[in-house]
């Protein structure tokens, strides 16, 4: 029996201005399952996942989130941004709330949530990144790497079914890496539906379905992480292999 | 998950590209030009109701203007009949003729028709030394500058007001007879042997060599600026209160400029000083003149500041105002120079103290001009709001363009209907013509510092 | 040069050899050198002032002193906002031109900040057109002098206007008028005349805008007034608790309240109600055109309306760019994460823009309030009897007091500076950005 699918794309084409990012991409993602994608800059995984909640918008083919499909209309949008929770390289926590005001203010505003009931979801989610002493200090006094902590527990009191990882470790200090991976790996083992944007390869191995590389706004190969390491097929993957574990 | 691979959807069992797929156009309608038009003009239904309201507003606004002051504008005529409406009910346009029966007194004020020359020989001195300033290709910036800031206010000066000041022996009762030159040079020798000797004292002949050398340029430099103010060059005096219009504006502006900049630079570095007492009474002078109206800075020199020197001191009300817009401009400029300051990372002391750069030059070689140059929109800023502040000494009976114009409205042979308007879109397009064309060079300016301290 | 290793004052020093006591290369000895010559000239400035004053004082038979402030003006002001007369005193004259001068800067104050926040999110509109206009109306009034912007005003703009007899009416009925005027020549004469028809039974147009200034009915408060008055403010307070019950009900349930609609609703229909129950004890008083001029309402002369005009037209260029500097400083990835998290529209801007765009804001934006009162001082060039123009004009004229006169404008000007720099320099400690 096949799970159901959590994320669709059909044929999807994307251009900045003249720029062809996306073309043609296709791309499937079981409820539950786990992706990684990487590739070199400018290649569009970044693009590609931002389109899943929409924060850039597709031209052309069809993205199905959750059964929803993404068009202009606002409300598939909505429900679609409110579903998928996302984390960015440079976490983007608010820096004029505290940590706590950070997690709650989704949940309060969107989800219309008791103010009370909105802080005891939060402290749970705090806790589980392990920073739940650090809920009344702003995002200026904290580390990169609980920031990014903070980012992912801020994503989860909306309750995701999703989750997107936009380079979540490319802008921290290599010591703060490694709690940042161990709290995606948490999140893996509770059957999150994820998709990363990562160079992480440690953590494409030990807790991705699939490896997807692209070159030039397109899904050169995808495969399970052990062949796509091992043996690799694209010629364009062995290269980009070759210069980043080297 | 052992469902690896018998999920539904429809690729992802293992994939490989087989073909590359080549970049393409985007889509019909998608064009460069129309996607322009979309996101900018006719996104939505807003959208196009804020584009028609947008275009609507130009039709009220640009039409108008252009018919006013160009299509429907009376060009030539001797005096007011030339531009009064044919006949009732029916409007003309701007009254040019007003403007150029005017045009002398607003450029020159009441100078005297005979001496306009000498006017505009520091106009065109100016501009010609002002321009290769500007543009940043141009060598020789460090001459250029000596030369716009340093020798063009004194031959300006002696042009304007024509020199000759009769400076007055100021040693009087101790050397009768000897007279302002006897005095002067007696006053030089004994500053310059003072500080040789001193140094000589304590720190051996070399020094003292170099330092009469570095005593003797501003001596040289001040008597020479001294010796061409008191010369006669035979120009007719003519006195500041028959100065008017633009040139009063560029007067003011100019002094106020050359006098703030350097005066800005030392308060504001009073302001950081260590010491109490120099940083204390930089910050009082500071916010005070930052604090008052500008207005009430122009009052106070007018009507204050000569009870406050000797009674027989009578001073030139020109120079009066000079002095209130100096004491403001400088406020202002000190704070700007002290944002830049503060920019300036400690690094860079740092760096330049290791380098064994002492504190004065440390500042004056590395700190200053990354602070200046980080600065420039202040600067520019400063520079603009001064020359829009020049229009205020008209309150204190001294003529600028504004005054000039405002003096021209009342001469009942030019009362038109339409001379109002045509005077203030004239003396309008002046004033922004300046105040835009600095900020956009200042913009530019900035640009291309930018990029080359980025190669 | 040996000197030339000694050290220097801002070096840690404490490896080197101490500097020679009274060298002039010892930095204390420098440092204590510069302040006393410092210290020697302050004082020479302040007493040579002193002494030349007395003199000066002395030689022109002036009696200095703030004595004049009791004295009789005698003259006429042609604003004010308390009574006045000819026989008050210089001090009355002091405290009108200061009530003045606070009226037209806050009336600026309040035109210019709803001006410029247009205009400043009109910069950043997604409209070309609009972009484009509200660009060319930063650069045209921000490259003008303000002193020249006052004059066009006062000078041109204002004198165009006609006289009181065919003064411009601005109302319901004329807007009747022109709207009917419009549906006949567009071929719907039925509907238009009879909208014509109705607006010629209405009473005459409240607001009458002339070369003597603006003309506006004037409320009359006949007694049971006050009940009204204190519905307004039982309406106040009630509309401060409902605020404090929604945010509380938010809060525990999460259930939104339409707060804004409801206070609207009770600050109408409470002071309504009281003023049906009380036979409408408040009633309007409408200008009449008596002989050249009107009579009755509200006159505002056109000295303020031209210093308002130029005053908020000149500072909300200013508030323009500020705001749009405030808004464009929020980083975009800023309002993607938000956008991610499910806000969009209005909740977006105010619970994350905003309020990060205000740190940036509110500090240049007060220096442009304290602009605004600065350049008040401007309306001394058209007339307008603000401080300035009543104390430095009329009243140094004819007393010739200028040290005291200024003195004390200048107090005043400082006063507010000092104020507002202090109220900021609160605000910026408060709202500083936690950092490590």
């Amino acid at each position: 029996m096949s799970a159901p699918v959590a994320v669709e794309m059909i044929d999807v084409n994307k251009w900045f201005g003249d720029f062809h990012v996306l073309r043609d991409v296709n791309l499937a993602v079981a409820q539950g399952e786990r992706i990684v994608i990487c590739g070199p800059s400018g290649s569009g995984k970044s693009t590609l996942i931002r389109c899943i909640n929409r924060l850039e918008a597709h031209q052309s083919g069809r993205i199905i989130v959750d059964g929803v499909e993404l068009t202009d209309d606002l409300r598939n949008i909505e429900q679609v941004r409110s579903e998928v929770g996302m984390c960015f390289q440079h976490f983007n926590l608010f820096p004029h709330l505290t940590i706590l005001e950070n997690c709650t203010l989704a949940p309060i505003w969107v989800r219309k949530m008791a103010k009370r009931e909105a802080e005891e979801l939060a402290m749970h989610f705090l806790a589980k990144v392990r920073i739940p002493d650090q809920a009344n200090k702003y995002p200026g006094q904290l580390s990169g790497g609980q920031q990014q902590r903070v980012a992912i527990a801020r994503a989860l009191c909306m309750r995701p079914r999703i989750m997107l990882f936009d380079e979540p470790t490319s802008a921290l200090d290599p010591e703060m890496v490694k709690e940042v991976l161990d709290t995606m790996v948490e999140l893996a083992a509770d059957g999150m539906t994820m998709l990363c944007v990562t160079h992480e390869m440690g953590f494409a191995r030990q807790v991705a379905d699939r490896v997807v590389f692209m070159d030039e706004g397109q899904i050169i190969e995808m495969n399970a992480p052990e062949p796509f390491f091992t043996a690799p097929r694209h010629e364009r993957t062995r290269l980009f292999l070759s210069q980043i574990l080297r | 998950m052992a469902s690896l691979h018998d999920t539904s959807g429809r690729n992802n069992a293992p994939y490989m590209a087989t073909a590359l797929v080549p970049a393409r156009m985007p889509p019909q309608g998608q064009g460069k030009g129309w996607r322009w038009v979309r996101s900018n003009l006719a996104g939505s239904v807003l959208q196009v109701v804020l584009t028609l309201f947008g275009l609507w507003l130009v039709y009220m606004i640009v039409p108008p203007l252009l018919s006013f002051f160009i299509t429907d504008a009376i060009w030539t005529g001797e005096n007011r009949t030339a531009c009064l409406p044919p006949q009732e009910g029916v409007s003309v346009g701007a009254c040019w003729p007003f403007i150029r029966a005017k045009f002398d007194q607003l450029i020159y004020g009441f100078y005297p028709a005979d001496e306009r020359w000498r006017v505009n020989i520091a106009y065109g001195l100016g501009a010609l030394l002002l321009l290769p300033l500007l543009v940043p290709r141009l060598p020789g910036k460090r001459l250029n500058m000596m030369l716009f800031f340093g020798v063009f206010p004194v031959i300006a000066f002696v042009l304007l007001t024509g020199g000759n000041l009769r400076l007055s022996a100021f040693l009087g009762a101790l050397s009768p007879g000897l007279g302002f030159w006897g005095d002067a040079l007696l006053c030089a020798f004994i500053l310059l042997a003072a500080a040789v000797g001193f140094t000589a004292l304590r720190n051996g002949a070399l020094a003292a060599r170099e330092v009469a050398r570095q005593l003797l340029v501003p001596v040289a430099v001040a008597a020479l600026v001294l010796l061409a103010v008191d010369v006669d060059f035979g120009l007719v005096p003519v006195e500041t209160r028959l100065w008017g219009g633009l040139l009063v504006t560029l007067v003011i502006t100019l002094v106020g400029v050359s006098v703030s900049l350097p005066l800005g630079i030392v308060l504001a570095l009073g302001r950081r000083s260590r010491l109490p007492l120099v940083r204390i009474s930089s910050v009082v002078f500071i916010e005070f003149w930052r604090g008052v109206p500008v207005i009430t800075v122009l009052f106070f020199a007018t009507y204050m500041l000569p009870l406050f020197l000797p009674g027989d001191m009578s001073i030139d009300a020109l120079l009066r105002a000079l002095v209130g817009v100096a004491l403001f401009a400088s406020a202002y400029m000190a704070e700007v120079v002290r944002g830049g300051l503060q920019a300036i990372p400690k690094g860079q002391y740092e760096g330049a103290e290791a380098l064994g750069l002492g504190q004065g030059l440390a500042m004056r070689l590395v700190v200053l001009p990354q602070a200046l140059r980080v600065v420039i929109p202040g600067i520019a800023n400063t520079f603009i709001g001064l020359f829009k502040d020049t229009t205020l000494v008209l309150i204190v009976a001294i003529f600028d363009l504004l005054g000039a114009m405002r003096a021209a409205f009342t001469d009942p042979n030019w009362a038109t209907p339409t001379t109002l308007f045509t005077g203030f879109g004239f003396a309008g397009l002046i004033y922004f013509a300046f105040s835009f064309g600095m900020s956009r060079y200042s913009m530019a300016l900035e640009r291309h510092l930018n990029r080359e301290q980025r190669t | 040069m040996p000197q030339a290793r000694q050290p220097h004052a801002h070096l840690p020093h404490r490896l080197l050899p101490p500097a020679r006591r009274w060298s002039l290369t010892n930095p204390k000895v420098r440092s204590g050198l510069i302040q006393l010559v410092l210290a020697g000239v302050i004082l020479w400035l302040i007493w040579s002032f002193y002494d030349n004053a007395q003199v000066n004082l002395a030689r022109l038979g002036v009696t200095s002193g703030f004595g004049f402030l009791d004295q009789h003006a005698g003259f006429s002001i042609s604003q004010s906002l308390i009574p006045y007369d000819e026989n008050m005193t210089y001090g009355r004259v002091f405290l009108i031109g200061l009530l003045n001068t606070l009226l037209v800067a806050v009336c600026g104050i309040m035109l210019a900040t709803v001006l410029g926040f247009v205009m400043g999110v009109a910069r950043l509109s997604g409209n070309a057109v609009i972009r484009v206009l509200s660009a060319a109306y930063v650069e045209v009034t921000r490259n003008l002098p303000p002193l020249f912007q006052i004059m066009f005003w006062y000078l041109a703009a204002l004198a165009v206007l006609p006289g009181p007899r065919e003064s411009w009416s601005f109302g319901l009925q004329p807007l009747m008028m022109w709207i009917g005027g419009g549906l006949e020549k567009l071929g719907l004469s039925a509907v238009g005349g009879w909208l014509m028809a109705q607006a010629a039974q209405l009473s005459a147009p409240g607001v009458f805008l002339s070369n003597r200034g603006l003309v506006m009915p004037r409320p009359v408060f006949e007694p049971g007034s006050g009940v009204v008055f204190w519905a307004l403010v039982f309406a106040v307070l009630l509309s401060v608790v409902l605020g404090r019950w929604a945010r509380r009900r938010r809060e525990r349930t999460g259930q939104p309240f339409p707060v804004a609609l409801a206070v609207v609703a009770l600050l109408l229909v409470l002071p309504l109600l009281a003023a049906v129950a009380t036979g409408f004890p408040v009633h309007v008083e409408q200008p009449e055109l008596r002989g050249f001029n009107f009579a009755g309402g509200v006159n505002i002369i056109p000295e303020f309306v031209a210093l308002l005009l130029a005053l908020s037209i000149y500072t909300a260029g200013y508030i323009a760019e500020i705001v749009r500097a405030g808004i464009s400083s929020v980083p975009r990835e800023q309002v993607e994460a938000a956008r991610a998290l499910g806000l969009r529209g209005p909740q977006l801007l105010r619970l994350v823009v905003i309020p990060q765009a205000m740190r940036v804001i509110v500090p240049p934006l007060t220096s442009q309030y304290v602009n605004i009162a600065k350049n008040s001082t401007l309306g001394v060039a058209i007339g307008y009897p603000d401080l300035v123009s009543l104390f430095a004009g009329t009243v140094l004229e004819r007393t010739g007091l200028a040290i005291e006169i200024i003195v004390m404008i200048m107090a005043v000007y400082l006063t507010i500076s000092l104020l507002t720099a202090g109220a900021m320099a609160f605000y910026n400690k408060r709202i500083a950005l936690v950092e490590r």
